[in-house]
Formats: structure tokens, sequence, C-alpha cells
């Protein structure tokens, strides 16, 4: 278990240095001169070589990518342009509410989706799979900004059972839950719909396979051979699958922070376009793809725990 | 004759790498120092086990597949050293059948699309000369001109493959390649799909090489043999001769243990004693020797070279 | 020989029959039959100018009038609605149609081509892949300034990869046909072999994927746009719409609702349309 760890590991430094090297190549390849887009047309010359300088831009290409890199892989994600404080210690201010939301909505969409989906595959055709297909497709249809916004209209303001403000005392975990919920309900139908669909198809491709037609005629009663033998095969599907998900997951969480007016990553993201904050938003991509470099990394780890086979692969 | 083809120490090796982390690097020699030559109008056959290379040679020749090392010579021409139009004015002159029909057609073109592209690509004729010629051909093989403006899959596999044969004969080649034309075809098409052949390599004095792993089908078809064996001609000669008297102990068990043709066109050679051939680790020296019953020490030390006698020969000690 | 040829029911006849025989497909086409009409007749059917303000009727509820009522700046919504189906349905269509052709040829060709090279374009696929889009349109958009061009770009950059993908997976098992071989030997140049001969092809499986991710394309373009790099106003845009609605609930909570509407009809039609086609043209299911 330990090599298996360790060789995912290792393959996973090559995507991370492409993905670090995406991002040096996004910002760099915009036309113009960012400390001009920064600045804007009336700053003076000698404004724009200072903010250059400051940049690093006035330096060769190939010494930026390496500081960058390096700067990168050490943990040193640069400094705010605008409050000049580390990006670091601004992400980690509000990470636990991004945190919060994220996690709750994979828990409202693992706990809606998994049940669903295998309810629905074990009832293939019937009344019960065609409201859960269409109910699926309903909500990975709504942009989430949409349902929040909707969820926002009925709970807020028309019955006022939620607060329309979403910046929860951390240190209240009561106000911390209430304010929690309608976001993560917004965000967690959409996880729940991608879930639901994967599982029912993965369990429809699983009970088709020759070991659960074998095990029926082995005469194990079906209750049983559902919950051992199709439930435990018709996850490994699920899981790599939401590892794929997690970009949605990261995209959908910045405008349900956005239409609930939560501290969060997605709230920094925005506030640093509107500023452009050119700096802080480099640093945040680079940010988001340790995240998702890291979440791929688990998903192939809980895939190597599920089943057995992939170590040996 | 003339001689039209000239192989001589064609190789080719696959690289297999298996495997994540930890990959493991295996070299099948799925050809390893093959020589022939072909007649003008002559029939050559190949036969071996399956695996043995046989349709390896046959796309190598063809540079369909790049040879690895050795020298094919076309009409005295150098097609290794063929490049651009040089390549596609030899390839012309060398076609191939294949043995799956059903893949050998593109599904989304009609008969008449996959029968005149080839004479626009090498502007032998366009339009509406280029569609008589094309009806022409499927009269010749056996079909109605009423299958120009069908797709492949309105056809049976032994309808398909008289297509492929009209198709590898629009460029008017004069070596046709047929990599087990029948083998997938059903035993009550295969012989008119055979008499087909024959008739057409009489009537346009086409060269062969027939490659089969079907005793009966290459005894009936061609005028030469060679026997392959992991990668190698083990023997070579007259159909008559080599099937009458096999110099090599590999041959001669092919040939007792094939009475008739097998209709299913698979496992048509018989389970040999002994392990199975492995391409990808041949055994030292002969590498028959492990299933051989007139196996001695000289087998096992080096590979027995070529022997002469007269216009056949054999790779083994015994001759 | 026989003339007859095997008489067999082409399988686009039967993709079609299964393909309506879902009614919801029947149902995703209406709809954007209807949504396509509604954009391309707004100038005939809006009530009103879409940017035309009129400040004594400001945000005033639905009427005979403005019968979705009006907003902050007293434009009528109905009208905006309409014409803001135009943006959403040329930056999708142009971003989609632009990815397809640009990742459907990346993946050809790596696939194609295979080995090493494959081996390296896929995983440059892979990282473009593994960014979030919604976050890559954004940044992208920013870098570059809201614009209808840039959007295109930035939505279409986020789908090329997944098109990469997409087609090259068929061309890996159709290059090794025996009549990609046939072609070679019959002197055809690369070029023609992947374009008249593998392209025809894949051509379906690439399309069906495409109304799947022109629903993707439309939420990511109202995304954006809502968070305030769309096609700048006033031109309308839905997600410009919900933003404005957004900014103005407490007012005129009605707002929000109309282009929420329709952003996740559109969406909705464009998924169902995909769902009905993948499964009709899904081999898979044709075993069944
Ligand atoms: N593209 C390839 N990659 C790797 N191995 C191959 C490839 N093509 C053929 N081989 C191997 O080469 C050997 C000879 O194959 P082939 O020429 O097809 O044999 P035959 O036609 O006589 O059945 C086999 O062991 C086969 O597995
Ligand atoms: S060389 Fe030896 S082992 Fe090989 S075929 Fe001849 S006798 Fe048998
Ligand atoms: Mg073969």
């Amino acid at each position: 278990m330990i090599g298996f760890v360790v060789r995912r590991l290792m393959a996973a430094a090559p995507t991370l240095i492409a993905v670090l090297t995406l991002v040096f190549v996004i910002v760099r390849i915009v036309p113009g001169d960012p400390a001009l887009v920064i600045l804007g047309d009336q700053a003076t010359p000698e404004a724009i070589a200072a903010l250059r300088a400051r940049l690093g831009l006035d330096r060769p290409l190939h010494e930026q990518y390496f500081e960058f890199l390096f700067a990168s892989l050490t943990g040193d994600f640069g400094t705010s342009l605008v409050t000049g404080r580390p990006i670091v210690s601004e992400v980690a201010a509000v990470l636990p509410h991004t945190l919060d939301l994220t996690g709750a909505a994979m828990v409202i969409g693992t706990v809606v989706g998994v049940p669903v989906g295998i309810w629905a595959a074990l009832h293939r055709n019937r009344a019960i799979d065609v409201a859960a297909r269409i109910l699926s497709l309903l909500g990975l249809s709504f942009p989430v900004f949409v349902s929040g916004i909707f969820l926002l209209l009925l709970f807020a303001l028309h019955w006022k059972i939620f607060p329309v403000i979403g910046n929860a005392n951390l240190a209240d975990p009561v106000d911390r839950l209430h304010k929690l919920v309608l976001p993560a309900i917004t965000l967690g139908l959409v996880m729940a719909a991608y879930i639901t669909r994967v599982t029912r198809s993965a369990m429809l491709h699983v009970l088709s396979e020759d070991f659960i037609r074998t095990a029926r005629a082995k005469g194990v009663p079906w209750r049983a051979v559902v919950w051992k033998h199709g439930l435990r095969n018709a996850l490994i599907p699920v899981v790599t699958v939401v590892g794929l998900y997690v970009g949605i997951l990261i995209g959908n969480s910045v405008l349900t922070e956005i239409v609930f007016n939560r501290p969060g990553l997605g709230k920094i993201i925005v506030g640093a376009l509107n500023q452009r904050d050119y700096s802080m938003l480099q640093g945040l991509m680079v940010i988001y793809c340790f995240l998702i470099v890291v979440v791929n990394l688990i998903t192939d780890l809980t895939y190597g725990l599920i089943d057995p086979r992939v170590k040996h692969a | 004759m003339t001689t039209l083809l000239d192989v001589a120490g064609l190789v080719k090796h696959f690289t297999v790498t298996k495997g994540f982390p930890r990959p493991v690097t295996t070299t099948v020699r799925a050809v390893d120092g093959v020589s022939f030559s072909v007649r003008r109008g002559e029939a050559y056959g190949l036969v071996g086990e399956s695996g043995c290379g046989k349709s390896t040679v046959a796309r190598a020749v063809l540079r369909l597949i790049e040879p690895d090392d050795g020298t094919v010579r076309f009409d005295g021409a150098d097609v290794r050293a063929a490049r651009g139009e040089t390549l596609a004015r030899l390839r012309r002159r060398m076609q191939i059948i294949f043995q799956d029909p059903y893949s050998s057609l593109n599904p989304r073109r009609t008969i008449g699309q996959a029968l005149t592209e080839p004479m626009r690509v090498h502007g032998l004729a366009s339009g509406r000369a280029a569609r008589d010629r094309a009806a022409a051909l499927l009269d010749e093989v056996g079909m109605p001109p009423s299958a120009l403006d069908r797709y492949p899959h309105e056809f049976s596999g032994g309808q398909r493959q008289r297509i492929g044969i009209a198709r590898a004969l629009t460029v008017e080649p004069e070596l046709l390649i047929a990599d087990e034309p029948v083998s997938a075809l059903d035993v009550s098409v295969q012989a008119q799909v055979l008499l087909l052949l024959r008739d057409l390599q009489k009537r346009r004095n086409l060269a062969f090489v027939f490659v089969s792993h079907d005793l009966g089908v290459v005894r009936w078809f061609c005028d030469r043999v060679a026997v392959m064996y992991l990668g190698r001609i083990v023997e070579e000669g007259s159909v008559g001769e080599v099937f009458a008297e096999p110099l090599h102990p590999y041959a001669r068990v092919l040939r007792d243990a094939s009475p008739v043709p097998d209709p299913s066109g698979r496992g048509a050679l018989p389970r040999i004693v002994g392990e199975i051939p492995s391409a990808a680790n041949p055994p030292a020296g002969c590498h028959f020797h492990p299933r051989c019953p007139h196996v001695r020490d000289a087998c096992r030390a080096a590979y027995p070279g070529w022997r002469r006698r007269g216009e056949r020969g054999a790779a083994c000690v015994l001759v | 020989m026989s003339t007859a040829a095997v008489v067999a029911v082409s399988p686009v006849r039967r993709a079609v029959a299964r393909f309506l025989a879902n009614p919801t497909t029947g149902i995703g086409i209406i709809l954007c039959i209807l949504v396509a009409l509604s954009a391309i007749l707004a100038p005939i059917l809006s009530p009103h100018d879409p940017i035309e303000q009129d400040v004594i009727a400001q945000l005033s509820p639905p009427s005979a009038t403005h019968p979705l009522g009006t907003d902050y700046f007293g434009r009528d919504v109905l009208s905006r609605i309409l014409w803001g189906g135009r943006i959403s349905l040329i930056v999708s269509l142009t971003a989609i149609a632009a990815a397809i052709v640009i990742g459907g040829a990346i993946g050809m060709v790596s696939g194609y081509i295979g080995g090493r090279f494959d081996n390296f374009v896929m995983r440059v696929m892979d990282v473009l892949l593994s960014f979030p889009s919604l976050i890559l349109g954004l940044i992208v958009v920013a870098l570059l300034g809201p614009d209808l061009v840039n959007l295109v770009v930035a939505i279409g950059l986020t789908a090329i990869a997944p098109f990469a993908r997409i087609a090259r997976a068929p061309v890996l098992a159709l290059k090794e046909r025996a009549f990609v071989e046939a072609g070679r030997a019959l002197g055809y140049s690369h070029a023609r072999i992947l374009f008249v001969h593998i392209l025809p092809n894949i051509l379906s499986e690439v399309l069906v994927m495409g109304s799947l991710w022109m629903a993707t394309a439309v939420r990511t373009e109202a995304s954006l746009s809502f968070i305030g790099l769309g096609v700048k106003p006033p031109t309308p845009t839905w997600g410009g719409m919900m933003r404005d609605g957004f900014e103005n609930i407490l007012d005129a909570p009605w707002l929000p609702i109309f282009p929420g509407v329709a952003i996740l009809l559109l969406v909705l039609a464009l998924n169902m349309v995909g769902d009905g086609l993948r499964d009709a043209t899904d081999p898979k299911l044709r075993a069944e």
C-alpha cells in the first residue's frame, strides 16, 4: 500500500508542474502589459516601470518561469497587490467558509445521489426511475446562481426562514450552520444530480455483469447480492467521477458564494478581478491547481482502497 | 520468368511496453530475417501457425509498417528507399486484400466511392469514366453494377471480399498480397472467392503472395510455398515437392496434421505437442527444437543454416 | 452470383426511430427551436426597444404594456429576454463550434499519430481538463477584457480538451480497421485518410457531445455575465439580467425569475436533446 501511495505521489508531480506551467502561460499570454492593465491608461511611465520591477516582469521569461515554479512548489504564492498581505493568509482567513460549503455540498450530494441512483437502477424504467432521471436532468441544468437566487427568494425573502446575508461567525456553530443551509443545498443539489446519474448507470452496468447473475443463480438473496456485490462495485466508478466533478464543484462554489454573499475563495477571486489584482489571481490559480491535484490524488488512493486490483496494475 | 518481388533479410520487431508505473518492455521478433522472391505471374504461398509473422511480412513488404531491416525490391526498384511520389507509384503496382471483409471497407462510403477514389487519387480516371471502370471491375469480380450506389453493410462477407478485390484492381497492380483472403468467410463462399482469385491471376497474369494458415488452400492455389515458424522461413520449395516430401520436421507435422481444410477457418493447424511458441521469447538454437521429435544437441546450440536441395531448401540440421 | 444484397434496416434509421420514441428528446428539440426562433425573431416579437430607458416605469411589475415588468432603468424585461437569447446562442454556438473544430482536430491527429506524441498531447489536454472551466473562463475573460469575442475565446478554450478526448477515442479504434490500411496501400495521403475516411465515422459521436457541451457553454456564458464578465451593458444578456435582478431583489423580487427561467429552459432543452441523441447513437444501448 505504501509503495502504491508513493508511486501515485510521484505520478502527480509532473501533472502539478504542468498545471503550474499552464497558469504561467495563461497569465503571460495575455496581450498588453499587465502593469498597464493594472494601473490604467493614465499611469506615468515611471509608475509602470516600478510596478514591472515589483512584479518581476522586467526579467527574462525563463527566469520568471523557474522562480514562479520554485516559489509555488515551496508554498510561496505571492502577495496581494491591493492589500500587500501574503495571498496564503488572505486565503486561509476565508478557507473555512469555502470548505464548510463544499464539504456540506459533497455530503448532501452523496447522501442524496447514491441511494437515489441505486434505487432508480433497481427499478429501471419504472416511475421511480423516470422521476429520478428527470429530476437529475433538471438538477444539472440549473445554473447554481439561478437555483441559489430562487431558493433565496423563497426561503429568505418570502418565508424568511434563513438569512439573506451569509457572513457566518465561525466561532458560533449555530450561526455557522444556520447560514450554511441554503448555500449548501444550492450546491448540494447540483452534486446530487451528477452523483445520481453516475451511480445509476454504474449500478446498471454492474447488475448486468456475470458475477451478479452467478450469485443469483447460486441462490444468494437479491437484497444481499445488491448490497454485497453490486454496491461495492458500483462505488468504484462513482468515486472516480466524483473526483472529476471537483472542477464543477469549485466553479459552482464561486457562484454560490456570490449569491449568498458568503466570504470564501469565490469572493476573493471576484474581488481580485474587479481590482485587477494580478498577483492575487495568479496565486489563486496556483492554489486551485494544488487543490485539484490533491483531490485527484485522494480519489486515486480511495480507488485503490475500494478496488484491490488497482494496486497491482 | 523474371523476378517481380525480391525480399531479403526482412526484419520487424515490435517492442511492447506493459504495466504502469513499473513498465516491462518485451521485444516480439515477429519477423526475423525472411527472404524470398516471387516471379511475375507466380502464386507464392506463405503458411504457418497463427502468430508466426505472416501478416507482418505482408505489411512490411508494402511498408504499411516500416521494416526494421532487410531489403524489398519490386521490379528492381528499392521499396524501402522510396519516398513520396515514388512510393505511391510503387504501391500502386502492389495491392493487398485483407482477411476481414467487414473492416476492410469504410462503412460510410458507397461501393462506387470506394472504387473510384483510387482512380482519382492516381489520376487514372475520373467522373463518368471512373464509374464505368468501376462497374466493369464489379462485373469482373461477379458483382452487379447496381452495387455502386450501395453501402458495405448491405452486402455479405463474400460479396464484400469481392468488392475488396475489385478495389485492389482499380489501380491495375502486378502483385496482389492476399492476407488470409478466405479464412473469415463461410466454407461455401471460400471456394467461389478462391476460384475468382485464380481466374484473375490467369487472366491478368497477376503475381500473388498468398498468406494462409490453411495448407489445403495453399496447395490448391500456389505454385511455390514457404513455411514460416516464429518469424523465420523454415522451408521453401514447389508446392508439390514440399507437401509430398517435407524436409523440415515442422513442415512435416503441419502436413500430417491437416488432412482436410477446416471449415471454421480457425485452428486449421494441428495442436502440435510441446509448449506454445512465442515470438517474444523464441528458444535458443532452432526455434522448433522444444517440439521437434528429431531434436539433437546441435539443434540447441545454434540456429541451423539454410541448406539447399536443388530448387528447394530448409533450415534444419537433418537436411 | 446472387444480386440480392443483405437487406438490413439502416443503423441511421434505427437511431432516428429510437430517438423519436423518447419523448424527452422531442420536448427538448421543440424547446430549442422555440428559443432559437424567439431569439432570431427578437426584433419582430419584442414589444419594446430592449435598451430604451423609461425612468417613469422603473421596476414596474408585470402588466399589459410590460408583460414581464421592467427593470431598474425601466427597460422592458420581455424584450430584453428575447434579445438576450441571441447573445447566449451566438456565444455558445460559436464557442462550441470552434472547440469542436480545434479540439476535434487535435484529438484526431493525436490519436492517428499515436505513440509518444499522442501521450504528450493527451497529457496537456488532461491538464487543461483538470482546471475548473468556470475559473479558467473567468480568468481568461478578466485578462482579455469582457467582450463578445473574448467570451467566445474563453468558453471555447474550456471545451477544447473535452472534444480532443471525445474525437481521439474512436480514432484509436478506427485506425486499426483494415480500410485505413487499404487506403494507405492505395496511396492515399494521411490527410485524405484522416479527413475523408475517418472523420465521417466519428462525426456523429462528436456532434452528440456538442449538444451536451452547448448546454454547458450556455451556462458558463450566463455565469460569467452574472459575475459581471459578460458582454458589456446595456446589451441585454440573461446572466446580466439575473445580476440586475439580484441587485434589486428586495424592491422587485420577480425580476430575477424570468431570465432565470429562460436560462434554465435553454440549458435543460439542450441537455435533453444531447441525452436523447447519445442514447440513440450509443452502440452499447443499441446492443440491448
Ligand atoms: N502492431 C503490433 N504490435 C505488437 N506486436 C505485434 C503487432 N503486430 C503483430 N504483432 C505480433 O507479432 C507476431 C506475428 O503476428 P502476425 O504477423 O499477425 O502473425 P500471423 O499473421 O502469422 O498470424 C505475433 O506474436 C503478434 O502478436
Ligand atoms: S534443426 Fe533440429 S530441432 Fe530444428 S527442426 Fe531440425 S532436427 Fe528439429
Ligand atoms: Mg495474420
